[in-house]
């Protein structure tokens, strides 16, 4: 009699503890269906912004003006972050290879660091924060004031007119401010260790040529377009969602930010890989 | 080619007949539910102002016209044509012969007065001139009187000379039928008043029919030929003004008469 209370009791209890368990999942579960469908309802706005961009008119003045938009005016932000990341990155390898005595080799470690990793992923995390933060907060915005009720309202198509130059804008401007990224931060670096640790310019610059392939750039500058892509269909995505009038706006803006962050860092893994088995 | 198959469908009432007919709509935002068997029909050159209580679903009612929302089921028939049954493309025909004046006008920031203007010409016909665009411009915006405005920007403009513009841009493809959506909300009396005589002169110069969406009593008295009462998820009562104002039905009097205790109360205000 005792031995089936006792297991009854033991029952009830282990049953609790799932029902606890369960309900401390539920939120967990529902935020990872939840962020299912959202990767989902980005692929499809990604797969009609693609298919209305390849359809005429192509628009190019207005993918012009988002480039002069989200490029130009990213300029200064995209040539700061790369100064100082090759300005540290340089002065760190100097720094452990003078221990060893092989400070010939930083120009191959910084080059190799800065156009296969740094320069994509660091103007991806800084720029691609300005820029997919803008997207959304200017289409967002749009959307609570019914500008976007009035686009289709007077024939025309939110995602041809919005989301198509936008896209083609990032896809463009992320590879170009790489770039320009890749150049400020390899010359800051061999300015620093030139003056830190007094190694040669023709030195740096020879090691890093003689050891960088084609193929390192071309994955660089791969990857900042793929980065281009998502900042872009995340920030139009979280704008033409928005709900609730300006605070909408404000929250669609925030997370932006941090789902272009991870995915920039979740891409760039997977990136790696494909590049890396190539 | 699919305007063309529209056109032929499409059949245009003689005035006074009927333009546009909701049957039996519903439409509901998730758990809350806008329309439950709602009907409602619209006459050729008429103006008809749809009344009723914050959230009753007014501008939803425009919006499922216009092709901005989708109700879960029922009809709409403009001209003989069911829009339910048109996908997004095939709306771009019944966007110019029905044009939306936006609550808060919903003009582009970014671009000009005349900029403004000009975008649903430039979508709809991309075949017209320069000179023939900036000829139209012009024009509307002195049938909105407000000539020479072109170069402004939207911000530049007081509330009621953005709603203004705002017709401009919806009268720019010389439509049928107007939708107004809250046109006097949020307007100093004045301003509200011009609206009012804006409205009645699209009638008049335009033979335009409107269907107009509105709480302020003032204008809807001073416009209507009809007044359709939105309550419990339908049309209560349709009738003319006086016979709206001799109404027995308990939410069309209490909407009516949900005024006078205001007035009152500013009247004996210090």
């Amino acid at each position: 009699m005792n031995q089936n209370l006792e297991a009854t009791e033991e029952a009830e209890s282990l049953g609790q503890v799932v029902q606890e368990e369960l309900e401390a999942m539920l939120p967990f579960t529902a935020k990872l269906r939840r962020a299912i469908e959202q990767l989902g309802e980005v692929s499809v706005l990604l797969g009609r912004t693609i298919a209305r961009a390849v359809r005429p008119p192509l628009g190019l003045a207005a993918v012009a003006y988002q480039i002069e938009v989200l490029g130009l005016r990213s300029l200064s932000i995209a040539s700061l972050t790369a100064i100082f990341a090759g300005l540290v990155l340089s002065l760190q390898f100097a720094f452990s290879m003078a221990r060893f005595g092989i400070t010939y080799t930083v120009g191959r470690v910084v080059g190799l660091s800065i156009f296969r990793e740094l320069g994509p992923v660091l103007t991806a995390l800084t720029v691609g924060a300005r820029i997919g933060s803008g997207i959304a907060a200017e289409l967002g915005s749009m959307k609570v004031t019914e500008q976007i009720d009035a686009i289709r309202a007077l024939g025309a198509d939110p995602i041809k007119k919005l989301a198509v130059p936008r896209l083609a804008a990032c896809i463009i401007v992320l590879p170009c401010l790489t770039v320009l990224a890749d150049v400020f931060a390899m010359v800051a670096g061999s300015v620093v260790v030139k003056i830190e640790y007094d190694i040669p310019f023709e030195q740096f610059y020879r090691s890093a040529i003689d050891t960088l392939k084609w193929s390192d750039f071309t994955s660089g500058v791969t990857k900042s377009a793929v980065f281009g892509l998502i900042i872009a269909a995340v920030g139009c995505f979280k704008g033409f969602q928005v709900e609730g009038g300006t605070e909408g706006v404000g929250q669609a803006t925030t997370e932006t930010v941090a789902i272009t962050s991870v995915a920039v860092c979740l891409a760039d893994f997977f990136l790696t890989k494909l590049f890396l088995s190539l | 080619m699919q305007d063309k198959v529209l056109e032929k469908k499409l059949v245009r009432p003689a005035a006074g007949a009927e333009l546009i007919r909701f049957e039996h709509l519903y439409k509901s935002f998730g758990s809350k539910h806008v329309f439950e068997d709602l009907n409602l029909s619209v006459m050729e050159g008429e103006i008809l102002t749809v009344m009723g209580g914050s959230g009753m679903g007014k501008s939803v009612l425009l919006k499922c016209l216009i092709g901005l929302l989708y109700p879960e089921s029922g009809r709409i028939i403009f001209e003989g044509q069911d829009l339910t049954e048109l996908e997004e493309p095939d709306f771009l025909y019944i966007r110019r012969r029905i044009a939306m004046v936006f609550q808060g006008a919903a003009l582009f920031d970014s671009l000009s007065v005349g900029e403004n203007i000009a975008y649903p010409l430039k979508e709809q016909f991309p075949k017209m001139s320069e000179e023939e665009i900036a000829k139209r411009v012009s024009q509307k915006l002195q049938l909105v009187n407000l000539p020479g405005i072109e170069a402004m920007r939207p911000s530049d403009l007081s509330g009621g000379m953005r709603k203004r513009v705002g017709l401009a841009r919806a009268i720019a493809v010389d439509p049928e039928v107007i939708l107004w959506d809250e046109p006097t909300t949020g307007l100093d009396p004045v301003s509200a008043r011009v609206i009012d005589r804006l409205i009645l002169s699209m009638k008049r110069r335009l033979s335009c029919t409107s269907v107009v969406v509105t709480h302020d009593l003032d204008s809807a008295f001073t416009v209507s030929d009809r007044i359709a009462m939105i309550a419990k998820k339908k049309i209560v009562q349709i009738g003319t003004v006086n016979e709206m104002k001799s109404s027995t039905i308990a939410e069309v009097r209490s909407f009516f008469e949900a005024r006078r205790p205001t007035n009152v109360v500013a009247a004996g205000a210090p």
